[in-house]
């Protein structure tokens, strides 16, 4: 039998994976709790410039990157073992494609903010 | 005590005289030291031969009695009548596979798979006897040695839904043994064992609901050694795009 291609789309799942469990906790924390209840500080435009550095921008495209294409990789196999086995074809389309064009939009983001 | 009794409701199908699978209820003997194995052959010597079943062992080594008991995977020489008493115990075949008679379930296609990921040692120079053994450090052992302890009692196949879903797939126990192989210094097999290891119906189909491991009596891990070979079959598939005519 010959070899799977799914390697391609199953490391971005696994990279979008470990990348989300570890990091993704850790912005929501300090973002959403401590920095508004004052448990971190942070001067606004030192903020700001650390948010628009380049690097960051770049981080911030990789982690959307991986993350959109972990979520679509979980949701093609949640949908076909749901029963919609006849149609894995285009939910495969479907879900790496929104994950591409998900990328693309954070591309965007990550350039022109 | 003596006189206790425990019912068990057992699928019977005879191909012969019954059209489809039946239960019927059995009244035996509660022992707070029976396991269902025990209950299964008192109903064979004292109450109806006619039941079939397979087993040989008694001790969690052969791994020939595996069943479905209330409905999970085990090996019923190591489920106990006590686990469940007094409530009836449900027994039957293994699902995900074909009943040839009663409990006793079609294994040919668990043995085509088996045969798929190539369970054998492949060398591409093969060295006379009198040179010896081909020597392994018990560090390259302990790679691979706790996938080799299968003793094939298709418990995993039973347990993983995507078995059910998908009959082409490989399954956890025949995967876990071509992964043993892959990890096994002596061996020289890998492309080819790749080939089926690596393919839509190897590692690809496992969607990690992890159950295999769950119900596994010799804690082999079937689900660990998948994930395993996925990151072996990825860092294939990228060093043959990187380097597509490279010697490994």
């Amino acid at each position: 039998m010959a070899r799977s291609n799914e390697p391609a789309v199953w490391s971005l799942f696994a990279g979008g994976g470990a990348l989300t469990a570890l990091i993704l906790p850790v912005h929501a924390l300090a973002l959403t709790i401590l920095l508004p209840l004052g448990v971190i500080e942070a001067d606004s435009e030192k903020l700001v410039a650390f948010l628009g550095h380049p690097l960051f921008r770049l981080y911030m495209f990789v982690l959307a990157l991986l993350g959109l294409f972990h979520g679509a990789h979980r949701l093609r196999f949640t949908l076909i073992d749901l029963g919609l086995h006849a149609l894995a074809t285009p939910i495969t389309w479907l879900c790496y494609g929104g994950a591409t064009i998900g990328s693309l939009v954070a591309l965007w983001v990550a350039v022109s903010f | 005590m003596a006189d206790e009794t425990i019912i068990l409701r057992v699928l019977r199908y005879r191909p012969e005289q019954d059209s489809e699978p039946t239960f019927q209820e059995y009244e035996v003997p509660y022992r707070k030291d029976w396991v269902v194995l025990d209950a299964l052959n008192w109903i064979k010597e004292y109450k109806d031969g006619t039941l079939s079943f397979r087993w040989s062992c008694r001790m969690g080594v052969c791994g020939s009695c595996g069943m479905m008991v209330n409905g999970r995977a085990r090996l019923t020489c190591n489920t106990f009548l006590r686990e469940f008493y007094p409530n009836p115990i449900t027994v039957e075949p293994l699902v995900n596979f074909d009943i040839e008679r009663d409990l006793v379930i079609c294994m040919d296609p668990f043995i085509e798979k088996l045969k798929r990921v190539k369970p054998w040692i492949i060398r591409e120079d093969v060295k006379p006897v009198e040179d010896g053994p081909y020597e392994q450090s018990p560090a390259e052992l302990y790679r691979y040695k706790q996938f080799s302890m299968c003793i094939n009692c298709m418990l995993c196949y039973a347990a993983c839904p995507v078995v059910g879903l998908h009959p082409e797939f490989i399954g956890p126990a025949a995967l876990a043994l071509g992964i043993r192989y892959l990890l096994d210094s002596r061996d020289q097999g890998w492309d080819e064992r790749m080939e089926e290891v690596a393919s839509h119906d190897g590692v690809w189909g496992c969607t990690f609901v992890g159950e295999c491991s769950e119900v596994c009596p010799k804690h082999v891990d079937p689900a660990a050694a998948i994930q395993q070979g996925k990151v072996m079959a990825t860092l294939d598939w990228f060093k043959r795009l990187l380097m597509p005519r490279g010697q490994r």
